[in-house]
């Protein structure tokens, strides 16, 4: 490319990339500040709802006060914003240990079980669109549909209940609790297979109806016709031509898998009592533990925007026209 | 080919209407058809295997499985049909009125909705119902809020297109309010595709239901719903896993046949496929 075109082309995958990067503030802040009041909101405000029911009038006001709750609230809302801003996220109440380090330790273990999933829905799911639309109304296309529907009619709890059935309580052969010694490489990936595989099924039928919808839109365009008449074979024609381009959407279609993936492996970190995120956030909505569950949201969250922001500058790379936009 | 026609023609769809019609009647005629009290404990019949007896066996407090599985459809149901119809009603309202206003009120809509629609539906459920607390109306209320933004977005489509058309013009010339035009003008022109959005919504309405009950923060016990009940039979999973299998089976024949139904009413409306 010539080089005046080029410079122009980075220029504008530049502004796009940093109009995008902007755009995070705002939803950032709107996210902070819904799980801001949401939190207030809590039946009896959350004094009330750590100490019970039957708490008295005083301790209620000791603890208010305690929490900073006693202040007006534009004032707590700027407090909150700055506590975020340096990086504070407040202390359990449930085991007085810091946020931060709480969610750094759980970290790993999520993070694991969402690249494990991640890589089983792409590889089982990226065949399997491929040969339902490749070999319509053939056994493939059948067997593929079916299994395809049986991953987006199960509930991901009830999946890994039925993996715990068969493969820890029958076959014995991976373990039902928890997340695996750390250190011991064997032990975390036994323990990880079975929850990233109960997601990661879930996913790859999400991931086969876009690969097959998209690739049978791409079939019946021009282009393909072309190759076939250039005299390609079939399967340079699918594979070079075809998948590449149908693949593009599956990409996009990333981000809204992350946040299906995301919801999916709070509940199955449940199930299989895998300490990461998912059970921090769970276990501190029943505890009522009203720091961990504010932090703990606003973290969650904002690992879904910077996912959605990757996902989003990586599809501009691929797909130029989007920074025209 | 008419609606009807086409959505008959299609086997998978017909599957799905039976499935579905089934599990509606189960939930009508609950009363009835549960052979036992769902709440009667036995502490002599505790853990029972199938037999003549108890068709499905007992639970850890000797209630009848069959007769809380049946009696579970009707909350599970409720809940899906509830929050499917609170979304699509009040999320194609906002949704039509803010885009047909236009201005700032739709740019903010948008982006809210952007906003809400990146974050996965379980989570912003249980953050509403942090707020609002335990209990079938409240998780009714929650899915449905947490469907919201998806309706609103449906609803833009068509409004957009119809927002400058002649009549509409007309209308308001003649002096009609916004509302007004939304609800007389633009509104039944989305009747179809949203009818077909809310019963694949309502198949996730009661997935989400029953993974929220599952949780501990849905339905509280005794009330059986699917999801309370699977939850209570993981914890005998090592000696007796019928009892979270069984509640989990008829969940997934719900799910199915509202999957099933859609699909096909979707393909049914689709003008692309109906000249076949």
């Amino acid at each position: 490319m010539p080089a005046a075109l080029e410079r122009r082309a980075l220029t504008k995958m530049f502004a796009y990339c940093v109009r995008r990067v902007l755009s995070v503030i705002p939803i950032v802040l709107i996210v902070v500040t819904i799980v801001f009041f949401a939190m207030r909101m809590m039946p009896g405000g959350p004094a009330m709802a750590l100490l019970g029911d039957y708490a008295s009038a005083e301790a209620v006001a000791e603890m208010q006060r305690k929490l900073g709750l006693d202040k007006p609230i534009h004032q707590q809302y700027f407090d909150f914003l700055r506590q975020i801003s340096r990086g504070n996220l407040g202390v359990s109440i449930f085991n007085a240990k810091p946020v931060a380090s709480e969610l750094a330790r759980a970290f790993p273990y999520t993070a694991t079980l969402c690249l494990g999933t991640l890589l089983i829905g792409l590889l089982l799911g990226v065949p399997i669109g491929f040969l339902t639309a490749t070999h319509r109304n053939s056994l493939w296309d059948y067997v593929g549909r079916v299994v395809s529907l049986f991953g987006l009619t199960i509930p991901e709890f009830y999946l890994a209940i039925l993996l715990i059935i068969l493969f820890s309580l029958k076959l014995r052969w991976f373990p039902m609790i928890g997340g695996g010694e750390p250190g011991n490489l064997p032990s975390l990936l036994q323990h990880l297979f079975l929850p990233a595989l109960t997601v990661g099924i879930v996913m790859s039928a999400f991931v086969a109806r876009t690969v097959r919808a998209s690739l049978l839109e791409i079939l019946s365009a021009d282009y393909i016709n072309t190759a076939r008449a250039k005299g390609l074979r079939e399967r340079v024609v699918l594979v070079k031509h075809a998948m590449r381009n149908a693949l593009v959407p599956t990409i996009a279609f990333v981000g809204v898998y992350m946040t299906l993936l995301l919801g999916g492996a709070v509940v199955v970190e449940v199930v299989f009592s895998r300490a990461g995120w998912g059970r921090i956030l769970i276990n501190a909505m029943k505890q009522r533990d009203y720091p961990v569950l504010q932090s703990g949201l606003m973290v969650f969250a904002g690992i879904v925007v910077v996912v959605n922001l990757a996902v989003d500058l990586l599809y501009a790379y691929i797909d130029p026209r989007v920074r025209y936009s | 080919m008419s609606f009807s026609r086409a959505l008959f023609r299609n086997k998978t769809s017909v599957v799905g209407l039976v499935l579905t019609l089934l599990v509606i009647g189960t939930a009508v005629f609950s009363p009835i058809l549960a052979p036992r009290d769902p709440r009667e404990q036995s502490i002599r019949d505790k853990n029972l295997p199938p037999s003549r007896t108890y068709l499905l066996g007992t639970d850890r407090f000797g209630r009848d499985v069959l007769s809380r599985i049946i009696v579970a459809s009707r909350a599970s149901l409720a809940v899906g049909f509830g929050a499917a119809l609170f979304g699509a009603v009040v999320g194609t309202v906002l949704g039509a009125v803010a885009t047909f206003v236009g201005g700032r009120t739709e740019a903010l809509m948008i982006k809210v909705i952007d906003v809400l629609m990146s974050f996965p539906t379980l989570l912003l459920c249980l953050l509403v119902l942090i707020v609002l607390g335990s209990g079938l109306s409240k998780v009714l209320l929650a899915i449905g809020i947490a469907f919201l933004p998806r309706f609103a977005r449906i609803s833009r489509g068509p409004t957009l297109t119809l927002r400058n058309i002649e009549y509409v013009e007309a209308a308001r010339a003649m002096g009609a309010g916004n509302l007004r035009i939304v609800l007389r003008h633009i509104l039944p022109n989305i009747v179809g595709p949203i009818a077909v959005m809310m019963v694949l919504w309502m198949a996730s309405a009661i997935r989400i239901e029953a993974t929220l009950s599952f949780l501990g923060f849905g339905v509280q016990p005794p009330s059986p719903t699917w999801g309370n009940m699977i939850q209570d039979g993981f914890r005998t999973i090592t000696y007796a896993p019928r009892l979270a299998l069984f509640p989990g089976i008829a969940l997934f024949v719900a799910v199915l046949g509202l999957n099933l139904l859609g699909d096909g009413m979707r393909d049914a409306l689709d003008p692309k496929l109906r000249g076949k």
